[in-house]
């Protein structure tokens, strides 16, 4: 069964994955939107979120695992606290995107869709995230961009991501 | 808002208080300081600036006679941040929190320009300090990124002041829906997203549609690596891709719009989500607009991760919270569309294009460009080229004029090899042909196609064999895998150029990617597939030396190949 990130306990948890599918209720069009939401709350999308979902939206738990599966954004394995996402972009490939992937792999110790042991970083590639101009660029979080980075700055950058 | 006068009250206010950023001094400001806020900047720290600026401005007392004003994306993404400080115009690069009090203590304060931080030219002596002769932007024609110099993307009232909702007022007011759609016509306007087709027989076939509720779409899923025109329109300027769709909405009778927006974009979803609110709140969107008996609103609908949902039919399930996979047409979706009703999908760019067709009319919007590609075009600038970021060029320019005139050509003084356009559906453009000018037609015959506009300079150093081998690594990973031709023809093709890649190339591998390759764009179900072999066929037909050097020598130029021992 799952834990939770703020330790609440599980049936804390079924609650506010209710509040996320209630204003969905019965309309099979949300399930996009159900999902990210239950990611961001969850971290991960494990099986028993899934049959929640399937039942409050009325859909088959075969069309949300579909669904899931389709999509690149979502995950039915937990990650790490911080998504290391390297832009796999063309401008950012020919500016040097594999030198900046095996760096990586090289400080933390694990390749690209994988997660460290310790569960800090979770490794991946995504396509372009439009930060073109600062190729090759890696994006945190989904949020913090960082760009132009050479082999020698990954610590120092991955320092602030504890 | 309830009539054009309300309207005309709120642009007249506003353009009173901006009118220092058209450069006439104020009675009580000092100064506008537009930061550029496209995401470029942003990861540059340029709001680590704005603190500092900030912080210097209370110290000196002058906080409540400036204002700094976080913009879209100005275009320049490598020399960012970037600013301009008005009323003189004034264009600086690469700042820094540190440089922050020279700009005021000196700039604001004094008017004695800081010269170290402004532009140069490639070469020149002298710096350029006003924006406007500054040759990156002077080649350009500003008309969907009209707004991105000049407002707060948060302001709803910036974008009045600048003619917002104009075209919109002018739509419902004094236009009837068939003059509506006879004017986007008659503007010669074609998808942004690609393909090309003209919006006004789009928006005329959906509203002879049978069926209601009818829908409005922006497809703002903008997947081609190397592509971000959009997201610094939808940063930039939200409202005008809001307008451009109301619009549309009164001309072929639709209520209701989606924005399609990739979930890899937060701060245009962010900066989207609270322009509709403003709009909401302002009258622009829900009921009785304008007083005219139109009601209009748009909700946004954010992917979740797939390269496929680009394709129109696969964007529509996507939104009705499917699988996004597409299907033959037709029907097309100005038959069936979201939820199987009639609905008009266009792309950002071509959205934010139709504010000023309205407001300006179809004879000066066709009077822009080729004979038959009007207006502007937006292009991605990136890979080994001096100066990477956006520029809107008028339709007709050279690739030459954009890749050494507008991008500054090539650092290092490396050689020009190659230009990417389309993405992954596109192909590479050789020197040969660097004199093109770019329209939707010239683009195809040499085997590209002018694609969502994104656009990558390739050197000497760089390896086409391998560039072929990246775009087919894409689409193989990105094929929905609904259709055999691309999800096997693909991975094949892969398979083949990866062992080209690898040294292990074998006599008529050419030979065979080509005969794969146009099996594929005969027989895939849609564009993506299609398209799939144009970035192998493109560098084939320019580039087949390397291919054979590949396979018979066992070397790669480049050197960026790794050949098996």
């Amino acid at each position: 069964m799952a834990e939770c990130a703020c330790n609440c306990g599980e049936d804390e948890l079924t609650k506010q994955l209710d509040k996320i599918i209630d204003p969905y209720r019965g309309q099979p069009g949300g399930l996009i939107q159900v999902l990210t939401k239950s990611q961001e709350l969850i971290g991960y999308l494990p099986k028993w979120v899934q049959v929640r979902i399937a039942e409050g939206l009325g859909v088959s738990l075969q069309e949300v695992y579909g669904v899931v599966t389709f999509y690149a954004f979502f995950s039915l394995i937990p990650r790490g606290r911080h998504k290391l996402s390297v832009c796999a972009g063309t401008a950012c490939y020919v500016k040097g995107m594999k030198t900046l992937i095996k760096s990586l792999r090289d400080v933390i110790g694990v390749k690209p869709g994988q997660t460290t042991p310790d569960s800090r970083f979770t490794l991946e590639i995504v396509r372009c995230i439009g930060a073109c101009g600062l190729a090759p660029a890696m994006i945190v979080d989904g949020k913090d961009v960082h760009g132009r980075i050479e082999p020698e700055q990954i610590p120092e950058i991955l320092e602030q991501y504890a | 808002m309830k009539s054009l006068d309300e309207l005309a009250k709120i642009r007249e206010n506003r353009r009173e208080a901006l009118k220092i950023r058209e450069g006439i001094p104020s009675a009580t400001e000092k100064a506008h300081v537009m930061m550029c806020g496209g995401a470029g900047c942003i990861s540059s720290k340029c709001t680590d600036v704005v603190d500092a600026m900030k912080e210097s401005l209370s110290k000196n007392g002058i906080a409540d006679q400036v204002q700094i004003i976080l913009t879209g994306c100005m275009g320049p993404c490598d020399m960012g941040p970037v600013a301009i400080v008005y009323p003189d115009a004034t264009f600086y690069r690469r700042l820094k929190p540190k440089d922050a009090e020279a700009i005021v203590e000196e700039h604001i304060m004094k008017g004695n320009m800081v010269q170290r931080l402004l532009y140069r030219s490639p070469g020149a002596k002298e710096p350029t300090p006003k924006v406007d002769d500054i040759d990156l932007f002077a080649k350009q024609k500003k008309i969907v990124l009209r707004n991105n110099f000049y407002i707060d993307p948060t302001s709803i009232e910036d974008y009045i002041a600048n003619n917002g909702y104009a075209a919109l007022g002018k739509a419902l007011v004094e236009m009837k829906p068939e003059g509506i759609i006879e004017e986007v016509k008659k503007s010669g306007l074609r998808g942004r997203g690609g393909a090309g087709f003209s919006s006004g027989m789009k928006w005329g076939f959906t509203a002879n549609a049978k069926g209601t509720p009818k829908y409005v779409v922006c497809n703002g899923d903008e997947g081609d690596p190397g592509a971000f025109m959009d997201r610094s329109v939808l940063e930039g300027d939200p409202h005008s891709v809001i307008e451009g769709m109301a619009i549309c909405g009164r001309a072929i009778g639709a209520e209701q719009g989606y924005i399609y927006v990739r979930a890899e974009y937060p701060l245009a979803i962010e900066r989207l989500d609270y322009a509709i609110k403003k709009a909401r709140e302002y009258g622009l969107l829900g009921n009785d607009i304008f007083g005219a008996g139109f009601n209009f609103d748009i909700e946004i609908r954010i992917g979740a991760g797939a390269f496929v949902c680009g394709e129109e039919t696969a964007l529509l399930k996507s939104i009705e919270g499917k699988r996004g996979e597409p299907r033959p047409r037709p029907p097309f979706p100005a038959n069936a569309g979201v939820w199987g009703k009639p609905t008009v999908l266009n792309n950002v760019e071509t959205w934010a294009n139709i504010p000023e067709i309205i407001l300006k009319g179809a004879d000066w919007y066709a009077a822009i460009g080729t004979e038959k590609s009007k207006g502007t075009k937006i292009f991605a600038l990136a890979g080994r080229i001096n100066n990477t970021g956006i520029v809107e060029v008028p339709m007709g320019t050279t690739l030459r004029e954009i890749v050494f005139e507008i991008g500054g050509g090539i650092p290092r003084k490396k050689q020009f090899k190659a230009v990417q356009t389309g993405g992954p559906s596109g192909g590479c453009i050789p020197a040969e042909h660097l004199d093109t000018p770019i329209d939707y037609e010239s683009l195809g015959e040499i085997g590209s196609m002018m694609g969502s506009g994104g656009m990558i300079v390739m050197d000497e150093d760089t390896c086409m064999v391998d560039i072929a081998k990246f775009f087919l690594d894409f689409v193989v990973d990105e094929s929905c895998g609904k259709c055999s031709p691309c999800r096997i023809g693909t991975k094949r093709m892969y398979e083949i150029i990866d062992r080209i890649s690898n040294g292990e190339g074998r006599e008529g591998d050419i030979e065979l990617l080509i005969e794969l390759a146009n099996t594929i764009e005969s027989t895939a179900l849609c564009g993506l597939g299609q398209t799939a072999p144009n970035p192998v066929l493109s560098t084939i037909r320019y580039f087949r030396n390397e291919y054979e050097e590949h396979i018979k020598d066992k070397k790669c130029a480049c050197n960026v190949c790794e050949f098996k021992e």
